[in-house]
Formats: structure tokens, sequence, C-alpha cells
């Protein structure tokens, strides 16, 4: 038996906006254990992927397996259950609740206590509980924000809201973890400690999927990249032969007139 | 719950005292205001349940009286000669259901019908979602004026008389009971029953609050997209909300019913919905301690305007300038615009607590308020 080595693979995914192409025929496969990398220029419909991979959007045409199974028109948390999990560009933490509930968020979809077990508080709920708090406290300890436990998420810094939305994104147990830009705002002091954070999430056997603007970050982090211009795939590859493809050059650089 | 021993003290003295507030009622004020405090509970009940929609689940809700009103009416069809009018063969005596079974019975369908409200509001929040409850809530309160022909099934606006009285083992709590040479009259009866299910919908929000359901709840309110990215299914969510709530509301209707013993349209105006959200939101949405503060806050205070008004007026004019009812309005308007500008969160806003716990002495317990 051989081991499925392609953990997301997208046939053909188109989106539409009405009469504007956010995706065309965008197919590309993800393998797993990788860190694949999305990039692309400003409107090129890289989040537009992502929120069709996570659910939030359905695809027009075209469909997508994960983990040998296709999803075809799929809720959000249905997803997240088979295990995509992601965070947000602009951040989407629950900014009244402390860090540490963040992550025991995360943890709902792999936890099962119902209305029941909450008012009875039997055993197995209380057991499940201290689990959550365990387990979100020490994914609090992997990203590195251990300290602020009991703050309230919108009292982080802004580096350690990124780092909370991917704990609370680790806490949902993700076959594959998807970043929209993660590094976008930091300085280069917390572009590097992000980066070895993402090394060590892989080397744990988590796939990383990132869209990210930092070319140095991707091209020092990625096993593959894609890159989207308009909607559309103009290149996949390992980084070196990606950043020498004319028609990326073209794209970030624009076409020249000879 | 561990408490240390100056807390136990502080709930032992806090438990003695409510036992002992309609006798002290009763003695300083007089037996008109111990039916007062009795609706003060009802309206803390109601409250809470509001406040697992609007507090827990960010869902805000206009109708929510509808639910209220749902219990209410359920009771008094249950309990009543009054279904002998309209099915005379079914039911020649009307039909008088025991209590314990009708109770249940209520909550169970006012939490139908908060499934029913809930289902075609998912998509919307906010102001949209505010527009369909209050609609929802008229809707109800229009059924029930309307529903005496061709059955009649509610009496229409004269409502249901000669409800049949809360009566729990063969004791009824409408006659005065003797006990060990003690005289409980009948609102000192229903005082304990009121304090009894008040307990119950504390002690169930609580549960509720600090669960993994109560979290989804949350995390719906503060972002229903990541909420959803997480594998939080938010419609049942939203559904199980509206459930829960109006099963409170439906509780706290039958309470209504019984004590009252008699139901008419009129209680459950938009006015009563307004009101029962003032107190959620006055008292501080989302924290227990908060909403019952509101609660009694706004349930006594118009009163002891009333008390005070008019005789003070009395003997300063000789007559009544203002009438109390619209000096209550202009006091609570004002109240809810100098809210709003000093202490938006409400009087006890949900996190205070949390942020005192800030240090670093977090208890390894799961729950963050059970110091």
């Amino acid at each position: 038996m051989m081991v499925e080595t392609t953990l997301l693979k997208l046939s053909s995914v188109g989106k539409q906006f009405g009469g504007l192409s956010a995706l065309s025929d965008v197919s590309l496969h993800i393998r797993r254990g990788e860190i694949y990398g999305l990039i692309g220029p400003n409107g090129a419909g890289k989040t537009t992927l992502f929120n069709v991979i996570t659910g939030l959007y359905q695809p027009s045409v075209g469909e997508f397996q994960f983990n040998g199974q296709g999803y075809q028109a799929c809720k959000p948390h249905v997803l997240a259950r088979a295990g995509i999990a992601r965070t947000f560009q602009n951040i989407r933490l629950f900014a009244n609740l402390t860090a540490l509930e963040n992550v025991m968020i995360g943890r709902h979809v792999r936890t099962r206590a119902g209305v029941l077990g909450a008012l009875l508080r039997n055993r197995a709920t209380r057991n499940e509980e201290r689990a959550v708090v365990e387990r979100a406290r020490e994914l609090l300890r992997y990203v590195g924000i251990e300290k602020p436990a009991q703050t309230l998420a919108k009292h982080l810094s802004y580096g350690e809201q990124r780092r909370l939305e991917i704990a609370r994104a680790l806490a949902t147990d993700p076959l594959l973890l998807a970043l929209d830009e993660p590094a976008a705002g930091m300085n280069a002091t917390e572009t590097a400690s992000l980066k070895s954070l993402l090394q060590t999430i892989r080397d744990s056997g988590i796939t990383v999927l990132l869209i990210e603007h930092d070319v140095k970050l991707i091209m020092g982090l990625c096993d593959r990249v894609a890159v989207l211009d308009y909607g559309k795939k103009i290149a996949e590859g390992i980084p070196e032969e990606v950043r020498k493809n004319p028609d990326v050059i073209a794209a970030y650089l624009g076409a020249s007139h000879d | 719950m561990k408490f240390n021993s100056k807390s136990k003290a502080l709930v032992a003295a806090l438990v003695v005292a409510l036992l002992l507030l309609p006798f002290i009622t009763d003695a300083l004020f007089g037996r008109g205001w111990v039916r007062i405090v009795d609706f003060a509970m009802l309206y803390i009940m109601l409250a809470l349940g509001l406040n697992i929609v609007v507090g827990y689940a960010g869902l805000l809700d206009l109708g929510y009286i509808a639910f209220f009103a749902v219990g209410a009416y359920c009771y008094a069809l249950a309990g009543s000669p009054h279904l002998a009018l309209a099915f005379p063969m079914m039911f020649p005596d009307g039909v008088h259901l025991s209590f314990l079974i009708v109770l249940p019975l209520a909550a169970l369908l006012a939490g139908g019908f908060g499934v029913l409200l809930g289902a075609p509001t998912l998509r919307l929040r906010g102001d949209y979602l505010a527009i369909v409850t209050l609609g929802f809530g008229e809707i109800i309160r229009i059924f029930l004026n309307n529903l005496n022909s061709p059955v009649n099934l509610t009496n229409g606006p004269q409502g249901i008389s000669r409800i049949d009285p809360v009566s729990v083992a063969n004791v009824r709590l409408s006659a005065t009971q003797n006990v060990l040479g003690i005289e409980f009259p009948s609102v000192h009866l229903y005082f304990y029953l009121f304090l009894a299910f008040t307990a119950l919908v504390i002690f169930a929000s609580r549960r509720l609050e600090r669960s993994r359901i109560g979290r989804a709840w949350m995390a719906i309110r503060e972002d229903e997209i990541a909420a959803s990215a997480m594998g939080i299914n938010t419609r049942n969510l939203k559904l199980l909300a509206f459930a829960m709530g109006a099963m409170f509301g439906g509780a706290s209707g039958a309470l209504f019913a019984g004590f009252q013993g008699f139901v008419s349209p009129e209680s459950f105006s938009l006015m009563e919905s307004i009101m029962v959200l003032c107190m959620v939101v006055l008292g501080g949405m989302g924290n227990i301690s908060g909403v019952i503060l509101g609660g009694v806050l706004l349930a006594i205070l118009p009163e002891v305007l009333r008390h005070i008004v008019v005789p003070l007026q009395q003997s300063l004019f000789g007559k009544t300038l203002i009438d109390p009812e619209s000096l209550r309005m202009l006091l609570f308007g004002t109240a809810l615009i100098v809210m709003m500008l000093y202490r938006p969160a409400g009087l006890l806003p949900s996190r205070v607590r949390r942020r005192e716990l800030d240090s670093d002495e977090v208890p390894e317990s799961i729950g963050r308020n059970q110091a």
C-alpha cells in the first residue's frame, strides 16, 4: 500500500464574482509535509483561493480533494473538522476573550461535550475540559506566548496576536495549516522567529500553505511555490526555478515592451 | 465549586438574607411589596434567559417576551377551565394538569418556538435580526389577541382567567400555609418557589457559560466567520442559543401564569421585551451578576418611584402634577443615556473580574471565576 502523498489537490477551480473572474482554472497539489507558498501581486486571487479551500467561498467550477476525499460546497466547519485550519490576513481573533480561551475554542471541533455535559459537569466533561485547558496552554507555550494567557486577545501586541491565531488554528489538530500573510507588518526579528516557528510546525508533520508578500521569507522557507496572477496560476515549482521564470518577473515588474 | 471560609460565610449570609427577605419586606413595607419582589424574581429569570441569547451568543432579540407569552399561555391552557369553552366534548372541565408536568411542557414548547424564530433568521445579524425578532414578538401577541375565533383558543383580549395556582405535592401556594407554627402567606410561598427557580437558572447559566458550548457561543458573538473557520457549526449553536433562552423564558412564563392566575395579551407587549433587554444591557451583557442587578433595579425602581412621587407631590403641591409613569420613562431614558456615555459595558461589565485575574497566579482549575 502506498501512502497518498498529495494532501490537497485542486482541479481547474474557478471562482466568479458576478462578471469578475477572481480565479480561473487553477490546478495545484500540495504534498504532505511540505511548506507550500502562494505568491502573486495584489489582487491576484490568493485570498480568494484561500477562502475557497477553507469553505468561506464555494467554487464556481472545479473541485478539490483533501486527504483523499472530494469536497464540494462545504461549510467552513466541515473543512475544519476534515483538517484544514487557517489564519486571516486581517487578524480575526475573538477580541474580548482571553488568549487561553481563544485557543480553547480551537479545540471545539475535537471535543464533544454538549448542553447536558455542561449542566451536569460529569466526569467525562470535567476530564475533557481539563484536557482542553492543558492542550491550550501547551499550544500557547509552543508558539511562544504562554505569559499573556489570561490577557484579552485585543490587548495583545500585534506579533502576539499573529501567533495566537496560529495557536488557535493548531488547536484544531489540522493536517493542513493555511496562513494568510502571517508576516504582514512584522519587523525583521519577528519575521525570523516566525520562520523558525513555521519550520518547527512543518517538522511536527503538519503541512503548511502560506500566502506571503515577503519574497525573502517565501524563498527561504517554502519547499514549493505557486504564483498567481489575475486569477491564473502562472508558475509552480521550487523557489529557485520560480524566481527565474520570465512570466513571474513580468507579473511582478511589468512586461517589457520590446 | 471551592469556597474559602470567608466567601463561605458570605454565601451563607446571603442565603439566610434571601430566605428572610419576604418576612423583612412584609414587616417593613407591607405585603404589596412582597408581591413586587416576586415579580422582580420573574424578571430576573427572564433577563437571565435573554442573556444567553444576547449576552453570550450576541444575537440581538427584541421579541423575547414572546417566549414568556408562550410559556404563560401554555400553563394557562393546561391549568384552567378555559378549554372547556373551545372543546366541550373533549374537556368538559377544561384541562388541569399538574404543575410538574406543565412547567417542562411550557419550557419545551417555548424552546420549540425559539427554534422556529431562529431558523429563518440564521443569516441575519445586528439590526436586521433585531427587526425580525421584534416582528416575531408582535406576531405572537397579535395571535394571542385574535385566536378567539373560529375556535376560542386564547379568549382574545379578555385573556384567560381562573388559572390553577401552582401546587407542589398537594400544597397549594395560593393559600396561607402553616409550617412549624410559622404562617407563610401565598406571596411568601411564591417567593420561595421563584427563588428556587432563579437559583436553578443562575446555576444553569453559569455552567453553560463555562463550557464548550458557552465558549462556542461567545466565539460566534465575537466573530462568526472566524468561529466557523475554527470548526464551530454556527447554525446549530445559534439555534441552540435561541432554544435555551426561550426555554428559560417559557418556564418563567408558566410561573407567571400560575402566580397571577390570569393572562392576557397586553402583558406581552413590545415594551416588555425592551424592558427585559434593558435589564440585560444596563446590568452588563454576558455577566450573570450584572444581569441580576439590572433586573432588580428595573423591576423595583418604578415601584419605589410610584410610592414616593405621588405622596411627595401631594404634600408639596396638594395635587399630582407629574404622573409617575411618565416620570419613570423620563428617568429611565436619562439613565440609559448616562449609561451609554459613562458605562457602555453595563453596571457590572463581564470582564472586570477577568482583568483582576490577569495576575500570574492563575488557578490551575478549569473555571476562571471559581475563586
